[in-house]
């Protein structure tokens, strides 16, 4: 609210006193455009004159193949002619699931050992030791216990984004602010009270965060995890791969930083809408 | 350690039966640390003795302020009055019944507010009269939260969270939150402590315009003689830790409504002042000699 009634009088000001470049923004903005035609450039004279490997395709070769699969998302020629858009949905469906799901146990989990000192020493021996493994090596397993190449990709994206939300869960029920906790106490709250109306609400920044990482790991993980099954963006650059289409695998590791970015920003208003001042 | 310090107050003479709260030969005992493994790995740790032989007397209806060299242990007494502390020694009386535990007959002001950062001025207030009476009608309710958000001149800042408020502003919310469960007693842990010079006056002509409306038992930790004489009807003097224990009890005799310019003028004042401010100060100096000798 004060940023935005504050920006016009800012730049009335400005306008008035100092040259518009003299703004860190614009500044910023054009670094940033001139590094990105910089680098473009240096690509598309470097594919030309061949300072790369053999086969490397130029800047502009790239950008229009990029806007061919962006202008025809929706298309389906079997599974190893699939549009981006289906690949993208494929993909987005999968970590959707097994996020949920991750969530929907990690967060009760999560307040329920945050909330018992004996809990808490019990399971933490579990949550360290799985934590550190790298989602890949469930694959086999997975695919032994399931069967079945969708279910052990949601399985996947399942058990390795489980562990931050628990963490950061956990930690910020642990972690409430004593005063909230005495003021609870100081008018007689029960328990079911206190956990409900203020530990699980003074723990949210925490729990959003642990959301947001496990979000992050779960669009991480399911580009990996998709090369070694069916379809999805990680099949797709797979099948590029085979096809030795370099543009196109250039098209989907851009598509995939861009709505892993998107996922993020998304998590990042979550996390400013429940901090109410609060800066975790 | 062993023997009791000799109290000025003694406790046969002054203990009352009117009084509100009675707090008898109270001690807090940080217990240290003396089992085998700690001797084992060299870690002990003796008992900390915090207060001792604590016996105060509070009629209903007065405001007493304990004022004392900071880390004496008045922090730890009024935990212990509003039962977020245990008591390890002696016992405290709320009309009559042995303190066991916390409860909304005593309303905390916390020094840093303590308010729900994720609640507006309203839910703070809502949350604490719905904690205390569950089956409260809305009607009711809404006319309690409207009765103290102007009490104490928040009207308007209602649906505001505690982040867009000054401080000043957020201790008014956490006096309005403690006095809606309407308490037999309030309690304040220098309260005004984390404001500056000009809101803490503010503040302080509000309690006593408050207090003069309400007249509930008030205990205030404070570290500001002027504020203890402006607001007590009676200061309690601590001496420095450990095993703290009340030094002297002064009857702050000027006549209500009391302002600060008024209060100034009456010939007690200064006496009282010059009384308060050499207890402190020797306190305070033989705290620092004991932290550079020691």
């Amino acid at each position: 609210m004060a940023a935005s009634h504050s920006t016009p009088g800012l730049l009335l000001t400005e306008r008035q006193t100092t040259p518009v470049w003299h703004n860190e923004n614009v500044r910023a903005f054009a670094l940033f455009m001139l590094s990105l035609g910089l680098f473009l450039l240096f690509w598309e004279i470097g594919a030309k004159a061949g300072w790369f490997v053999k086969g490397v395709p130029t800047a502009t070769e790239t950008i229009k193949e990029f806007w061919w699969w962006v202008t025809n998302p929706f298309f389906d020629n079997g599974p190893n002619d699939l549009g981006i858009g289906w690949n993208l949905l494929i993909s987005l469906r999968r970590v959707a699931i097994g996020y949920i799901a991750a969530s929907l146990v990690a967060v009760p989990l999560g307040i329920l050992i945050g909330i018992s000192p004996v809990l808490y020493k019990a399971f933490n021996p579990y949550v360290q030791l799985l934590k550190p493994i790298s989602p890949l090596a469930w694959l086999p397993l997975g695919l032994y216990l399931l069967r079945d190449s969708e279910k052990t990709g949601i399985f996947i994206i399942f058990i390795s984004s489980i562990w931050p939300t628990l963490i950061n869960t956990t930690f910020g029920v642990a972690n409430v602010n004593q005063d909230y906790l005495d003021v609870s106490k100081t008018l007689g709250a029960s328990r079911l009270r206190t956990i409900w109306k203020v530990i699980i609400p003074a723990a949210l920044p925490n729990i959003v965060s642990g959301l947001r990482i496990s979000m992050g790991i779960a669009w991480l993980v399911i580009v990996a995890a998709e090369m070694l099954l069916g379809t999805g963006l990680g099949y797709f650059i797979w099948n590029e791969w085979n096809n030795l289409s370099i543009p196109n695998i250039l098209v989907a590791i851009f598509i995939i930083g861009l709505t892993g970015l998107l996922l993020d920003s998304l998590f990042a208003a979550l996390e400013k809408f429940v901090a109410f001042g609060r800066n975790s | 350690m062993s023997t009791a310090p000799v109290n000025t107050v003694d406790p046969v003479d002054t203990r009352s039966q009117t009084a509100q709260l009675s707090i008898r030969n109270v001690a807090k005992v940080f217990p240290g640390k003396k089992d085998l493994f700690s001797k084992l790995t060299g870690k002990t740790r003796r008992d900390f003795v915090a207060i001792q032989d604590i016996n105060l007397e509070i009629e209903p209806n007065t405001f007493v302020s304990i004022i004392g060299p900071s880390g004496c242990g008045k922090s730890t007494l009024l935990n212990m009055i509003a039962g977020l502390s245990p008591i390890t020694g002696g016992e405290i009386l709320l009309n009559g019944a042995p303190i066991t535990g916390p409860g909304p007959d005593r309303g905390m002001v916390f020094q840093n507010y303590a308010l729900m950062p994720w609640m507006t001025v309203e839910e703070n207030l809502r949350f604490a009269v719905e904690t205390v009476d569950p089956k409260i009608s809305a009607k009711k309710r809404d006319r309690i939260l409207k009765e103290h958000i102007q009490l104490v001149g928040l009207t308007g800042a209602e649906r505001k969270h505690p982040h867009e408020l000054s401080g000043g502003m957020r201790q008014r919310v956490g006096i309005a939150r403690a006095l809606a469960i309407n308490p037999q007693m309030l309690l304040m842990d220098e309260p005004f402590g984390a404001l500056d010079a000009l809101t803490r006056g503010f503040l302080q002509d509000e309690i006593e315009r408050i207090w003069e409306q309400q007249r509930k038992t008030v205990i205030m930790i404070t570290h500001s003689i002027e504020e203890a004489l402006l607001l007590s009807d009676r200061i309690v003097m601590m001496t420095r830790g450990p095993a703290a224990r009340i030094d002297e009890i002064l009857d702050v005799p000027f006549p209500r409504p009391r302002n600060r310019e008024t209060i100034e003028q009456h010939p007690a004042y200064h006496a009282l002042k010059a009384e308060m401010e050499s207890h402190l100060f020797r306190e305070t100096r033989a705290v620092e000699a004991a932290r550079v000798g020691g």
